[in-house]
């Protein structure tokens, strides 16, 4: 297979620590198979201090998702020959506070995502079929693989943001006992009003969540209630 | 004891201190059984949990009827952990059952050993017809002649590790991500007279940027395909290899059950499904170093024919990605090799093997047996702690994964215990 020599600019930073960031520069020569997060792991080899997040390499995780070239992506499912530059910049997700180098803390990210939300739901399925006796429904795991990237994409400040909005509606839709509660906190002053529809959670969603859509629904719902009153 | 610029500690807890060395799924149920049982446990892992081979796994929740025909032990130790892991993690697991699908005559002929040795693993079964498969998932291949119910499912890799973390810390498991073990100190074990004794575990800390020394007052070795880096700090040989498979992924729910050939096990005989997507897998061969495998073109040309076969919508789904992972393929080690439920996985006592006390390594076995692995290990363990608790693991459901992060706050040089915001 045939390779191509690609410079790559890697964020470097100690935790918390602004003064020490800068971009460390390597060229790599790469073949058409080669993901982003390949070329870390070879970085890795050979400087073993390099932090950066990795489980899955097939997208289901969702720890690898980093800034490429200036866009929220998984680092395993983008292929550094299909971002076309010569240059490829690989930065930290923003908003989220710096555990070294790519690495970043989701404790924050967590804080407002309760544990307790379902992280399953039905199965769309194949039309026309039917589960085998003694299981009421096919279920699988949600779309969301809580990556962080439409939080670092976002605009706004100060909000709950899209991973949490969309996690919200669809919790509402799996748990409807908990639907006025729910609605009362997507409703807040960090809640869904202060989305300004930039859809830039969408445009980043690595698994297709698109999470303005469920701000969208929520708006919607919320807007019916308050006619109805 | 401690070199200069390289501080020693010991965590201030007064519990027998055992350090864990591998952030896998072996080390994370390891660390949740040795927490409840009332040791001090801190884990280490280099880089993010789940970075090495647990995370890249091919997500079957294993029912045992793969391998009811070859082994029943490792047939009936699935089951039976299979079972467990759908009551105590079921956030993580998508539970839809599993068809063995009849494409040939052979194939056919095979439901004659296939079924009595799922009989004999206690994996319950269900014959069916071809009209009765297909209702079930349209896309098989119409051409199926039988298939066969097994309970079989789906699980994620990451987060089912995760809620083993999340209930470890909950118990006051320090968990240090971004901690490299640079190496490992023998000392005079003491009254055994000869035998030398780990008791010091040199550490690499990312974060900090700073090296430095914990107490132990035993060490396990966790790291699975790595097994042998660590344990040749000690001068110890372990005779495990990184055996890498392909795995690859296409776009689309094709199923919602696992999907695997009625046929003995083989090269790219399973089909999982998970979230938006359908894995088949897997391959297997040797490597040198776990650290670098890539998945070879030939293996995904061949995994997705074998997919088609089972699944002819397979041919038109979008592909997603192909990759590998090393599985530590254990070797028949001599006297050392002391116990294994299954001949799946081993856990050396180094004190019989190579007369280093305190120190042990738990090598193989399967994501779906990860608690069995742990609770083996931790019944050594404590017999060598003098800690006399049971094994408690089965027990009580785990937290969810995302309690993961709400169980602590980062302090540099490690991640602390059980802190604020616990949901």
């Amino acid at each position: 297979m045939s390779r191509t020599l690609i410079t790559f600019r890697v964020f470097r930073c100690r935790a918390e620590d602004s003064a020490s960031a800068h971009f460390e520069e390597t060229k790599i020569p790469v073949d058409e198979a080669a993901t982003v997060l390949d070329v870390l792991e070879r970085l890795h080899r050979r400087d073993p201090s390099l932090m950066y997040r990795h489980s899955c390499h097939h997208g289901s995780c969702g720890t690898c998702a980093c800034r490429i070239n200036g866009r929220e992506a998984l680092a395993c499912m983008t292929r550094v020959l299909d971002l076309d530059t010569e240059v490829v910049t690989v930065e930290p997700l923003r908003k989220l506070p710096k555990a070294g180098d790519l690495a970043v803390d989701f404790v924050d990210f967590f804080r407002e995502y309760p544990s307790d939300w379902q992280t399953l739901r039905r199965s769309e399925g194949q039309p026309g079929s039917t589960p085998p006796d003694g299981l009421p429904d096919f279920t699988r795991l949600e779309n969301c693989i809580e990556c962080g990237a439409c939080v670092s994409a976002c605009p706004v400040e100060d909000f709950l943001g899209p991973a949490v909005l969309a996690g919200l509606n669809r919790e509402r839709l799996n748990r409807r006992q908990n639907e006025t509660r729910l609605l009362e906190l997507a409703a807040g002053d960090r809640g869904v009003w202060k989305c300004q529809r930039a859809l830039e959670c969408s445009r980043v969603c690595p698994t297709a969540v698109y999470p303005a859509r469920h701000i969208q629904e929520l708006r919607k719902k919320l807007e019916e209630i308050e006619r109805g009153k | 004891m401690s070199e200069k610029g390289c501080p020693l500690l010991r965590a201030p807890t007064g519990k027998p201190q055992v350090i864990i060395i591998g952030g896998g799924g072996t080390g994370a149920a390891l660390a949740y059984d040795l927490s409840l049982r009332g040791a001090g446990v801190t884990l280490l892992e280099r880089g993010e949990l789940t970075s090495g081979t647990t995370g890249r796994h091919h997500g079957q929740l294993h029912s045992g009827a793969r391998y009811a025909v070859q082994d029943t032990g490792i047939g009936r130790e699935c089951m039976e952990e299979s079972e467990i892991l759908r009551r105590i993690a079921p956030a993580s697991i998508e539970f839809n059952g599993g068809l063995f699908v009849a494409l040939t005559a052979e194939d056919e002929q095979f439901c004659d050993t296939f079924l009595p040795a799922c009989e004999s693993c206690r994996i319950p079964t269900r014959l069916l017809t071809a009209e009765q498969a297909l209702a079930m998932e349209p896309n098989l291949n119409p051409r199926l002649r039988l298939a066969v119910q097994v309970p079989d499912g789906s699980m994620d890799a990451w987060r089912l590790a995760l809620q083993f973390f999340a209930s470890a810390r909950q118990n006051g498991a320090d968990i240090r991500r971004f901690c490299e073990v640079i190496g490992l100190k023998l000392s005079d074990g003491g009254g055994a007279g000869t035998r030398s004794r780990v008791t010091v575990v040199r550490i690499r800390d990312y974060r900090s940027r700073e090296d430095y020394e914990l107490e132990a007052d035993l060490v396990v070795n966790a790291t699975g395909a790595w097994a042998n880096r660590i344990a040749a700090m000690t001068g110890i040989d372990i005779a495990v290899s990184p055996s890498p498979g392909t795995m690859v992924a296409v776009k689309g729910r094709l199923t919602n059950m696992v999907i695997s050939r009625l046929h003995p096990a083989g090269d790219g005989d399973i089909v999982v499904p998970q979230r938006n997507l359908s894995i088949i897998g897997s391959t297997q061969w040797l490597a040198e170093d776990p650290d670098i495998i890539d998945a070879p073109a030939r293996d995904v040309e061949q995994l997705l024919r074998a997919a088609e076969e089972m699944i002819p919508a397979f041919k038109d789904a979008p592909f997603h990605t192909a990759w590998s992972t090393a599985r530590p393929l254990v070797g028949q080690a001599g006297g050392g090799e002391l116990r294994s439920l299954s001949r799946d996985f081993s856990l050396i006592d180094h004190r019989e093997s190579d007369g280093v006390e305190r120190f042990l390594s738990i090598i193989g076995g399967k994501a779906t047996t990860l608690r069995a692995m742990a609770e083996i290990t931790a019944d050594r363990a404590c017999e060598q702690l003098g800690i006399q608790a049971a094994c408690r693991t089965a027990e009580q459901p785990l937290l969810p994964p995302r309690s993961f992060y709400r169980q602590t706050a980062y302090t540099p040089g490690g991640d602390s215990g059980p802190g604020e915001g616990i949901a």
